[in-house]
């Protein structure tokens, strides 16, 4: 049986339906991540484990103990909040130790715990600073520190990374996500950035409607989204509505204007109206000759690492991006073809992705 | 908050408070400059006001046993008016504050609409509720609770009781402003981390609203020690507080220069608390709050 | 947060009554039949109200002191508004000391206020007047109207005034068309607040008041020292229901919280 077991969370505030029946099972040691725009049920979902929300039905079963009636107080859990919650009027020290001494550890273990758990977020020597004396990121660091100072079976972040800037986010996705190896602890991570939670997770569960609509590892999610809300939250892509003209052995013929493209097999049945999608980044530019597509280029943007270009073409307006490879591409109007494998064309059905998920 | 350079204000600053300072100086610092001028002043029953210049009337009000009973009487009621809005005053605020929409709102004007209406008009609900034939009394009687009257007009505890109505929203005030800035998560935090729902409200929220409860108070300190209408209709004649006290030497026996001294003292005690606290509580909590 | 138990609720309930208790008493007794002060036995009788109706001296007050709180709070407000503007957009030195010194009034005891008044009014020999009542109300009550009007005015941003100069508007016109429609809810929340506490003010009042210029509270409180009657009551009620008014309309325009709360600077 899993560590965390999430079964049929439902939570409904009068009419307004928050958790729509959420099962969810995590292994001990894994970081996984609810991902999905705000008002999807994540943070609720997160509330819920932690105590703070009363699902209306389902069980929240932790390490074989049904901890649904549990008090919050009572659950051991180590939560780092979006504002940090830091409680002001004590020190960074007294921050981190508050939780050691309702557990009633004893003085003289509690100095060298809060010790080795602000040495382990980097902020040695700052234990006897105010909250309101340290810059964001630093703060950020103590509510970590006094979060897994607790020694906690689960780690729960709602949002954390979101009061940083850019720069100093990179940094803590990498940082926390090595302390959390390090330490082994279930861990779970309630965010809308989509960056955030493929670069720290083992598992990412989107969820969109109050429900998981798909779980998996980044890599599979991305590659093989099972939805088109999936599909367009996670990454960016070119959607282009065709209809299955013959169905092979191997692949889908799909018909969109008058070009055929041949989608890959995964199991599913497809009939009528689809959707084919192709990544960004799975397109490439060719030999006007010999291109499945050809366009005008509509607008070309240098992003650094990468550029980002804009085709008019017979199917519409297709976005791709290309490493820099030090050589600019083509200038804006001039004619391009463009080409793709086979294998990174996506089928899913036009209703889902007109309707709802 | 945008300002301009200081280099491009110029004269402008001046002319728009101008009018304001000058209607100020001549009328309200002239008007006090000259009350504690004459309260050095002698004053006799034939002659009125005679302007010498001495200390007297305050060596008066500091040997007499009569005004030491007043200030004392005065800073302890103010002083339990101060315990008593604290003691209700800020459970009801953290009660207001965890309601929900429409009734935190609602709750919130029943407790400090009466702010807006006349002294008189609340203080006269006192004393009808108060007197030996007031309604108190008549539902005690009633009952059967108590034979005869207990007389609470002209009593300490009336006044108390009256002045802390009259003075309970001000503590409302300050602990919902400090409220305001109260991080909600933090009540999570702490139970999340193990404390139980009175531990995180006494290690965690407690010592957040502390500035708020110092600040009301402080106002509602200085303002039930310098209550005029209240005492004076519920404690009567007899018992005088200082603000009483002072109105009866001026309009009562025309003492203006006693009476003056009286108000100087009020304003000097007044202003040495307010400020004193304020200054105690901003060093007490500067490090760690903005 | 989490919700009230049983014993929050039980304990707002008394500290609710205790609120309302003395306000709706007096409003109760008003309605009495009797001569004396009773609750109302049999059917609410409107006796006292037809009494006070008929009451010249308590008509009088009444429209004395609406007459001061108009003239005071517009005082008020014209002397605020500028000095607001100036506290909240320039930087200059005194800025905080006249800050305060404006403000000063409300930390001075009314006692205290009173007998400066009447001390000055007695050497300058100009009491008794209308006028010199109004300007002592003007200084009581200013410290009310700047604080609401200042509310309003720190946190402005410039850029709109900004916008305004660089399309050609004059300081007169920008101060017109730009500045005041945005203080707008500040100043006429300013002004509505220092008219009921003109309207109120009791205690700096009954030293300068005259025979000639009794406020209402002064009248009230003048007729309370000597004995409650109904008629007392029946006054008292009107004012309530009045004031209740007036604090709707403050909610309406400025939002009452805001008013007696004061912005988070």
């Amino acid at each position: 049986m899993a560590f965390l077991t999430l079964d049929g969370i439902v939570k409904t505030y009068g009419d307004f339906t928050a958790i729509a029946g959420l099962d969810l099972a995590v292994e001990k040691g894994e970081f996984l991540s609810l991902l999905g725009p705000s008002g999807c049920g994540k943070t609720t979902t997160l509330q819920s484990i932690a105590g703070f929300v009363q699902p209306t039905a389902g069980r929240i079963v932790l390490d074989g103990r049904d901890i649904t009636h549990v008090r919050p107080e009572k659950r051991g859990l180590g939560i780092v909040f979006q504002s940090y919650a830091l409680f002001p009027h004590m020190t960074v020290a007294e921050n981190v130790s508050f939780g050691l001494e309702m557990r009633g550890v004893p003085r003289s273990e509690r100095g060298q715990r809060v010790q080795s758990a602000l040495d382990m977020v980097r902020l040695h020597g700052l234990g006897e600073r105010y909250p309101k004396a340290l810059s964001g990121g630093q703060r950020q660091r103590v509510a970590i520190a006094r979060a897994l100072a607790i020694r906690p079976d689960l780690l729960l972040l709602d949002e954390p990374m979101s009061n940083l800037d850019a720069k100093l986010r990179e940094d803590m996705h990498i940082e926390l996500r090595a302390i959390q190896r390090d330490l082994g602890i279930t861990t779970i991570l309630v965010t809308h950035d989509q960056v955030e939670a493929m670069t720290m997770s083992d598992r990412i569960a989107v969820m969109h409607g109050g429900r998981i609509v798909q779980i998996g590892s980044p890599f599979d999610t991305y590659e093989r989204p099972q939805s088109p809300f999936a599909s367009s939250f996670l990454g960016k892509t070119n959607a282009f509505a065709g209809a299955v003209h013959t169905r092979k052995p191997r692949c889908y013929e799909v018909k969109v204007d008058n070009l055929m493209f041949h989608v890959p097999h995964e199991g599913h049945q497809f009939d009528g109206d689809v959707n084919v999608y192709l990544r960004p980044e799975k397109i490439h530019l060719a030999d006007v000759a010999t291109a499945r597509l050809r366009g005008k280029v509509r607008m070309r943007v240098f992003l650094g690492n990468l550029w980002l270009i804009g085709v008019e073409s017979s199917l519409g307006p297709v976005n791709l991006t290309q490493p820099n490879f030090g050589a600019p591409p083509p200038m804006e109007g001039e004619e391009v073809g463009l080409t793709w494998s086979d294998d990174d064309l996506r089928l899913l059905e036009r209703e889902v992705a007109n309707g709802h998920v | 908050m945008a300002t301009y350079d200081a280099e491009r204000v110029g004269s402008a600053p001046w002319l728009l408070t101008g009018p304001a300072l000058l209607v100020f100086v001549t009328l309200l610092a002239a008007p006090l400059v000259l009350t504690a001028m004459l309260s050095l002043n002698l004053f006799s029953d034939t002659e009125g006001v005679i302007p010498v210049y001495t200390l007297a009337n305050y060596l008066e009000v500091f040997g007499d046993d009569y005004f030491h009973e007043i200030f004392l009487r005065t800073g302890g009621m103010a002083l339990a008016v101060t315990f008593f809005s604290v003691l209700i005053g800020v459970p009801e605020t953290l009660i207001i504050a965890r309601m929900r929409s429409p009734w935190r709102s609602l709750f919130l004007l029943v407790v400090l609409g009466p702010l807006l209406i006349s002294v008189v008009v609340r203080t006269l609900g006192w004393a009808i509720l108060l007197g030996n034939n007031g309604l108190i009394n008549q539902a005690l009687q009633a009952l059967g609770i108590t034979e005869f009257p207990i007389r609470m007009m002209f009593t300490q505890f009336g006044v108390v009781l009256a002045l802390t109505h009259v003075l309970v929203p001000f503590m409302v005030i300050a602990v919902w402003a400090s409220l305001q800035k109260l991080d909600l998560q933090v009540e999570q935090a702490g139970l999340s981390l193990g404390a139980s729902r009175m531990t995180t409200f006494r290690r965690v929220v407690l010592p957040q609203i502390m500035p708020g409860i110092l600040s009301g108070s402080i106002i509602v300190f200085a303002l039930a020690a310098s209550a005029f209408a209240t005492p004076a209709i519920i404690g009567g004649r007899r018992l005088k507080v200082v603000a009483t006290a002072a109105y009866d030497e001026f309009l009562g026996s025309l003492n203006w220069p006693l009476g003056a001294a009286i108000a100087v003292l009020l304003l000097i005690a007044n202003l040495v608390i307010v400020v004193g606290c304020s200054r105690l509580a901003e060093r007490r909590f500067k490090q760690v709050f903005e | 947060m989490y919700r009230n138990g049983f014993f929050s609720l039980a304990f707002h309930t008394l500290f609710i009554a205790f609120i309302v208790a003395p306000l709706v008493v007096v409003m109760a007794v008003s309605f009495t039949g009797e001569g004396y002060i009773s609750l109302p036995t049999d059917g609410l009788s409107l006796r006292w109200f037809h009494t006070l109706w008929e009451n010249q001296e308590m008509a009088d007050a009444f429209w004395l002191s609406l007459k001061l709180g108009l003239v005071s709070a517009t005082f008020a407000t014209l002397l605020a508004v500028p000095a607001a503007l100036a506290i909240s957009r320039y930087n200059f030195p005194g800025r905080g000391a006249i800050t305060g010194f404006l403000l000063s009034p409300l930390m001075i005891p009314s006692v205290v206020l009173g007998i400066a008044f009447l001390r000055f009014f007695s050497l300058a020999q100009v009491g008794g007047s209308l006028w010199a009542l109004s300007i002592t109300h003007v200084i009581v009550v200013l410290p009310y109207a700047l604080r609401l009007t200042l509310a309003s005015t720190i946190g402005l941003e410039r850029d709109a005034e900004q916008a305004a100069l660089s399309l050609g508007a004059g300081r007169l016109k920008v101060f017109w068309r730009v500045i005041l429609p945005r203080i707008r809810t500040g100043v006429i929340g300013g002004w509505l607040l220092a008219f009921i506490q003109s309207f109120d003010e009791l205690t700096m009042t009954v030293f300068v008041a005259t025979p000639g210029t009794t406020t209402l509270p002064v009248a009230m409180y003048n007729q309370i020292s000597q004995t409650i009657d109904p008629l007392i009551t029946a006054v008292s009620t009107v004012l309530i229901v009045g004031t209740l008014a007036l604090m709707l309309l403050l909610d309406r325009l400025v939002g009452l919280d805001r008013v007696l709360i004061g912005e988070k600077q």
